[in-house]
């Protein structure tokens, strides 16, 4: 799958299967800090998310 | 995840809500701020203090969508690689919106760019908080209120670091709305009950596509270490945050200290001078 997250501008091609707040715990991120898109459609935590599947961790910190 | 409104499918969890549920609960949790803390009247005139960034845009397009009169400020600090790119995004967003935008920068203030007067490596934010703050209230002499984009983790932030250093002084910045004092223009925050989290999740679903961009210099403050610290806890204990900033407006002291006016520009401020006319003659001493 393809997880790109948006902070570090890293594009990871993962082997993952399982809940979005496994892949986030994996990837290290507090999910205070983050929303998670699926196919360009927020998901939330409980999703279960798949090889096919393109996802976007985007950063809510605003800048400064 | 199952909306707790209508069994649609939830786009965030704590409340756990959908698409349509979650837009009403986000506006009508600024509106009730506005109300409850007597923020905004129709026949005022706000400017919003804006960034480029989510927070500060999500905040014009949602008082325009209240049917407010809001215009846009903005300050250009002298940042490369980071304000460029967010004020260019910000004037898009005015021209298309049809929103009228003024800029002031640093440079024209005190002729120098904020990357040209601190070192890389050294901390920026108080320096530039002091000019930013300047800057704003120098400009919006002609509206009745300024608006800012600081929601539920700014504040809490803040909280948590005045308590930390003892900054007893720096609690009258905080609260949904500053007093009223001769020389400031009132300073409000529709956002103050409302997460970062939450204001992201509703530009996202509105389609304001705003792109992240850090400051070179965020990372190297303070702040940063607070909220890293604080979200941490907010995840192990949800409703903290909220908690700080419900728990700091109980105690909050009823009156301000003595304010007198800035020998240099005649802005409010404790001293005889005001901290940003003391850093702007720091800078022609060195040039
Ligand atoms: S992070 Fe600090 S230096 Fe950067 S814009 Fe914000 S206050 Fe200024
Ligand atoms: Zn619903
Ligand atoms: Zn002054």
């Amino acid at each position: 799958m393809e997880v790109f997250i948006e902070k570090t501008g890293e594009r990871k091609q993962i082997s993952f299967n399982g809940t979005a707040k496994k892949l986030l715990e994996s990837i290290g991120v507090n999910y205070e800090e983050v929303i998670i898109t699926r196919n360009s459609e927020i998901i939330t935590l409980d999703e279960e998310v798949k090889e096919s599947d393109s996802i976007r961790v985007l950063s809510v910190v605003s800048g400064g | 995840m199952k909306c707790e409104k209508c069994n649609a499918k939830a786009v965030i969890e704590m409340p756990a809500l959908c698409n349509k549920h979650f837009t009403s609960y986000f506006e009508g949790k600024a509106k009730k701020t506005i109300k409850e803390f007597g923020l905004l009247e129709k026949k005022d005139r706000v400017c919003v203090a804006t960034s480029g960034g989510k927070d500060s845009l999500t905040l014009l397009y949602l008082l325009k969508k209240f049917g407010y009169d809001a215009e846009a400020l903005a300050v250009d600090e002298g940042i490369l690689g980071y304000r460029d790119q967010t004020l260019e995004f910000l004037k898009d967003f005015c021209e298309k919106n049809k929103i009228p935008l003024r800029i002031f920068s640093y440079e024209e203030e005190t002729g120098k760019r904020l990357d040209s007067t601190v070192e890389p490596g050294k901390p920026a934010c108080s320096t530039c908080g002091t000019l930013r703050r300047h800057l704003l209230n120098k400009h919006s002499k002609g509206y009745d209120k300024i608006a800012t984009g600081h929601n539920l983790d700014d504040e809490s932030q803040a909280v948590l670091m005045n308590l930390f250093k003892a900054q007893k002084k720096l609690f009258s910045r905080q609260g949904p709305k500053t007093k009223k004092m001769r020389g400031f223009t009132q300073k409000i925050k529709p956002f103050y009950f409302l997460k970062e989290k939450e204001i992201m999740v509703y530009a996202y679903l509105k389609g304001l596509n705003v792109s992240f961009a850090e400051c070179p210099f965020a990372r190297l403050s303070y702040r940063s270490q607070v909220r890293e610290a604080l979200n941490e806890y907010e995840s192990r204990n949800p409703g903290t945050k909220e908690n700080i900033v419900r728990k700091y407006l109980s105690i909050r002291p009823a009156s301000h200290q003595d304010v007198r006016s800035c020998t240099g520009c005649g802005s409010p401020c404790s001293g005889d001078f005001c901290k940003a006319c003391r850093i702007k003659a720091g800078f022609a001493l060195e040039s």
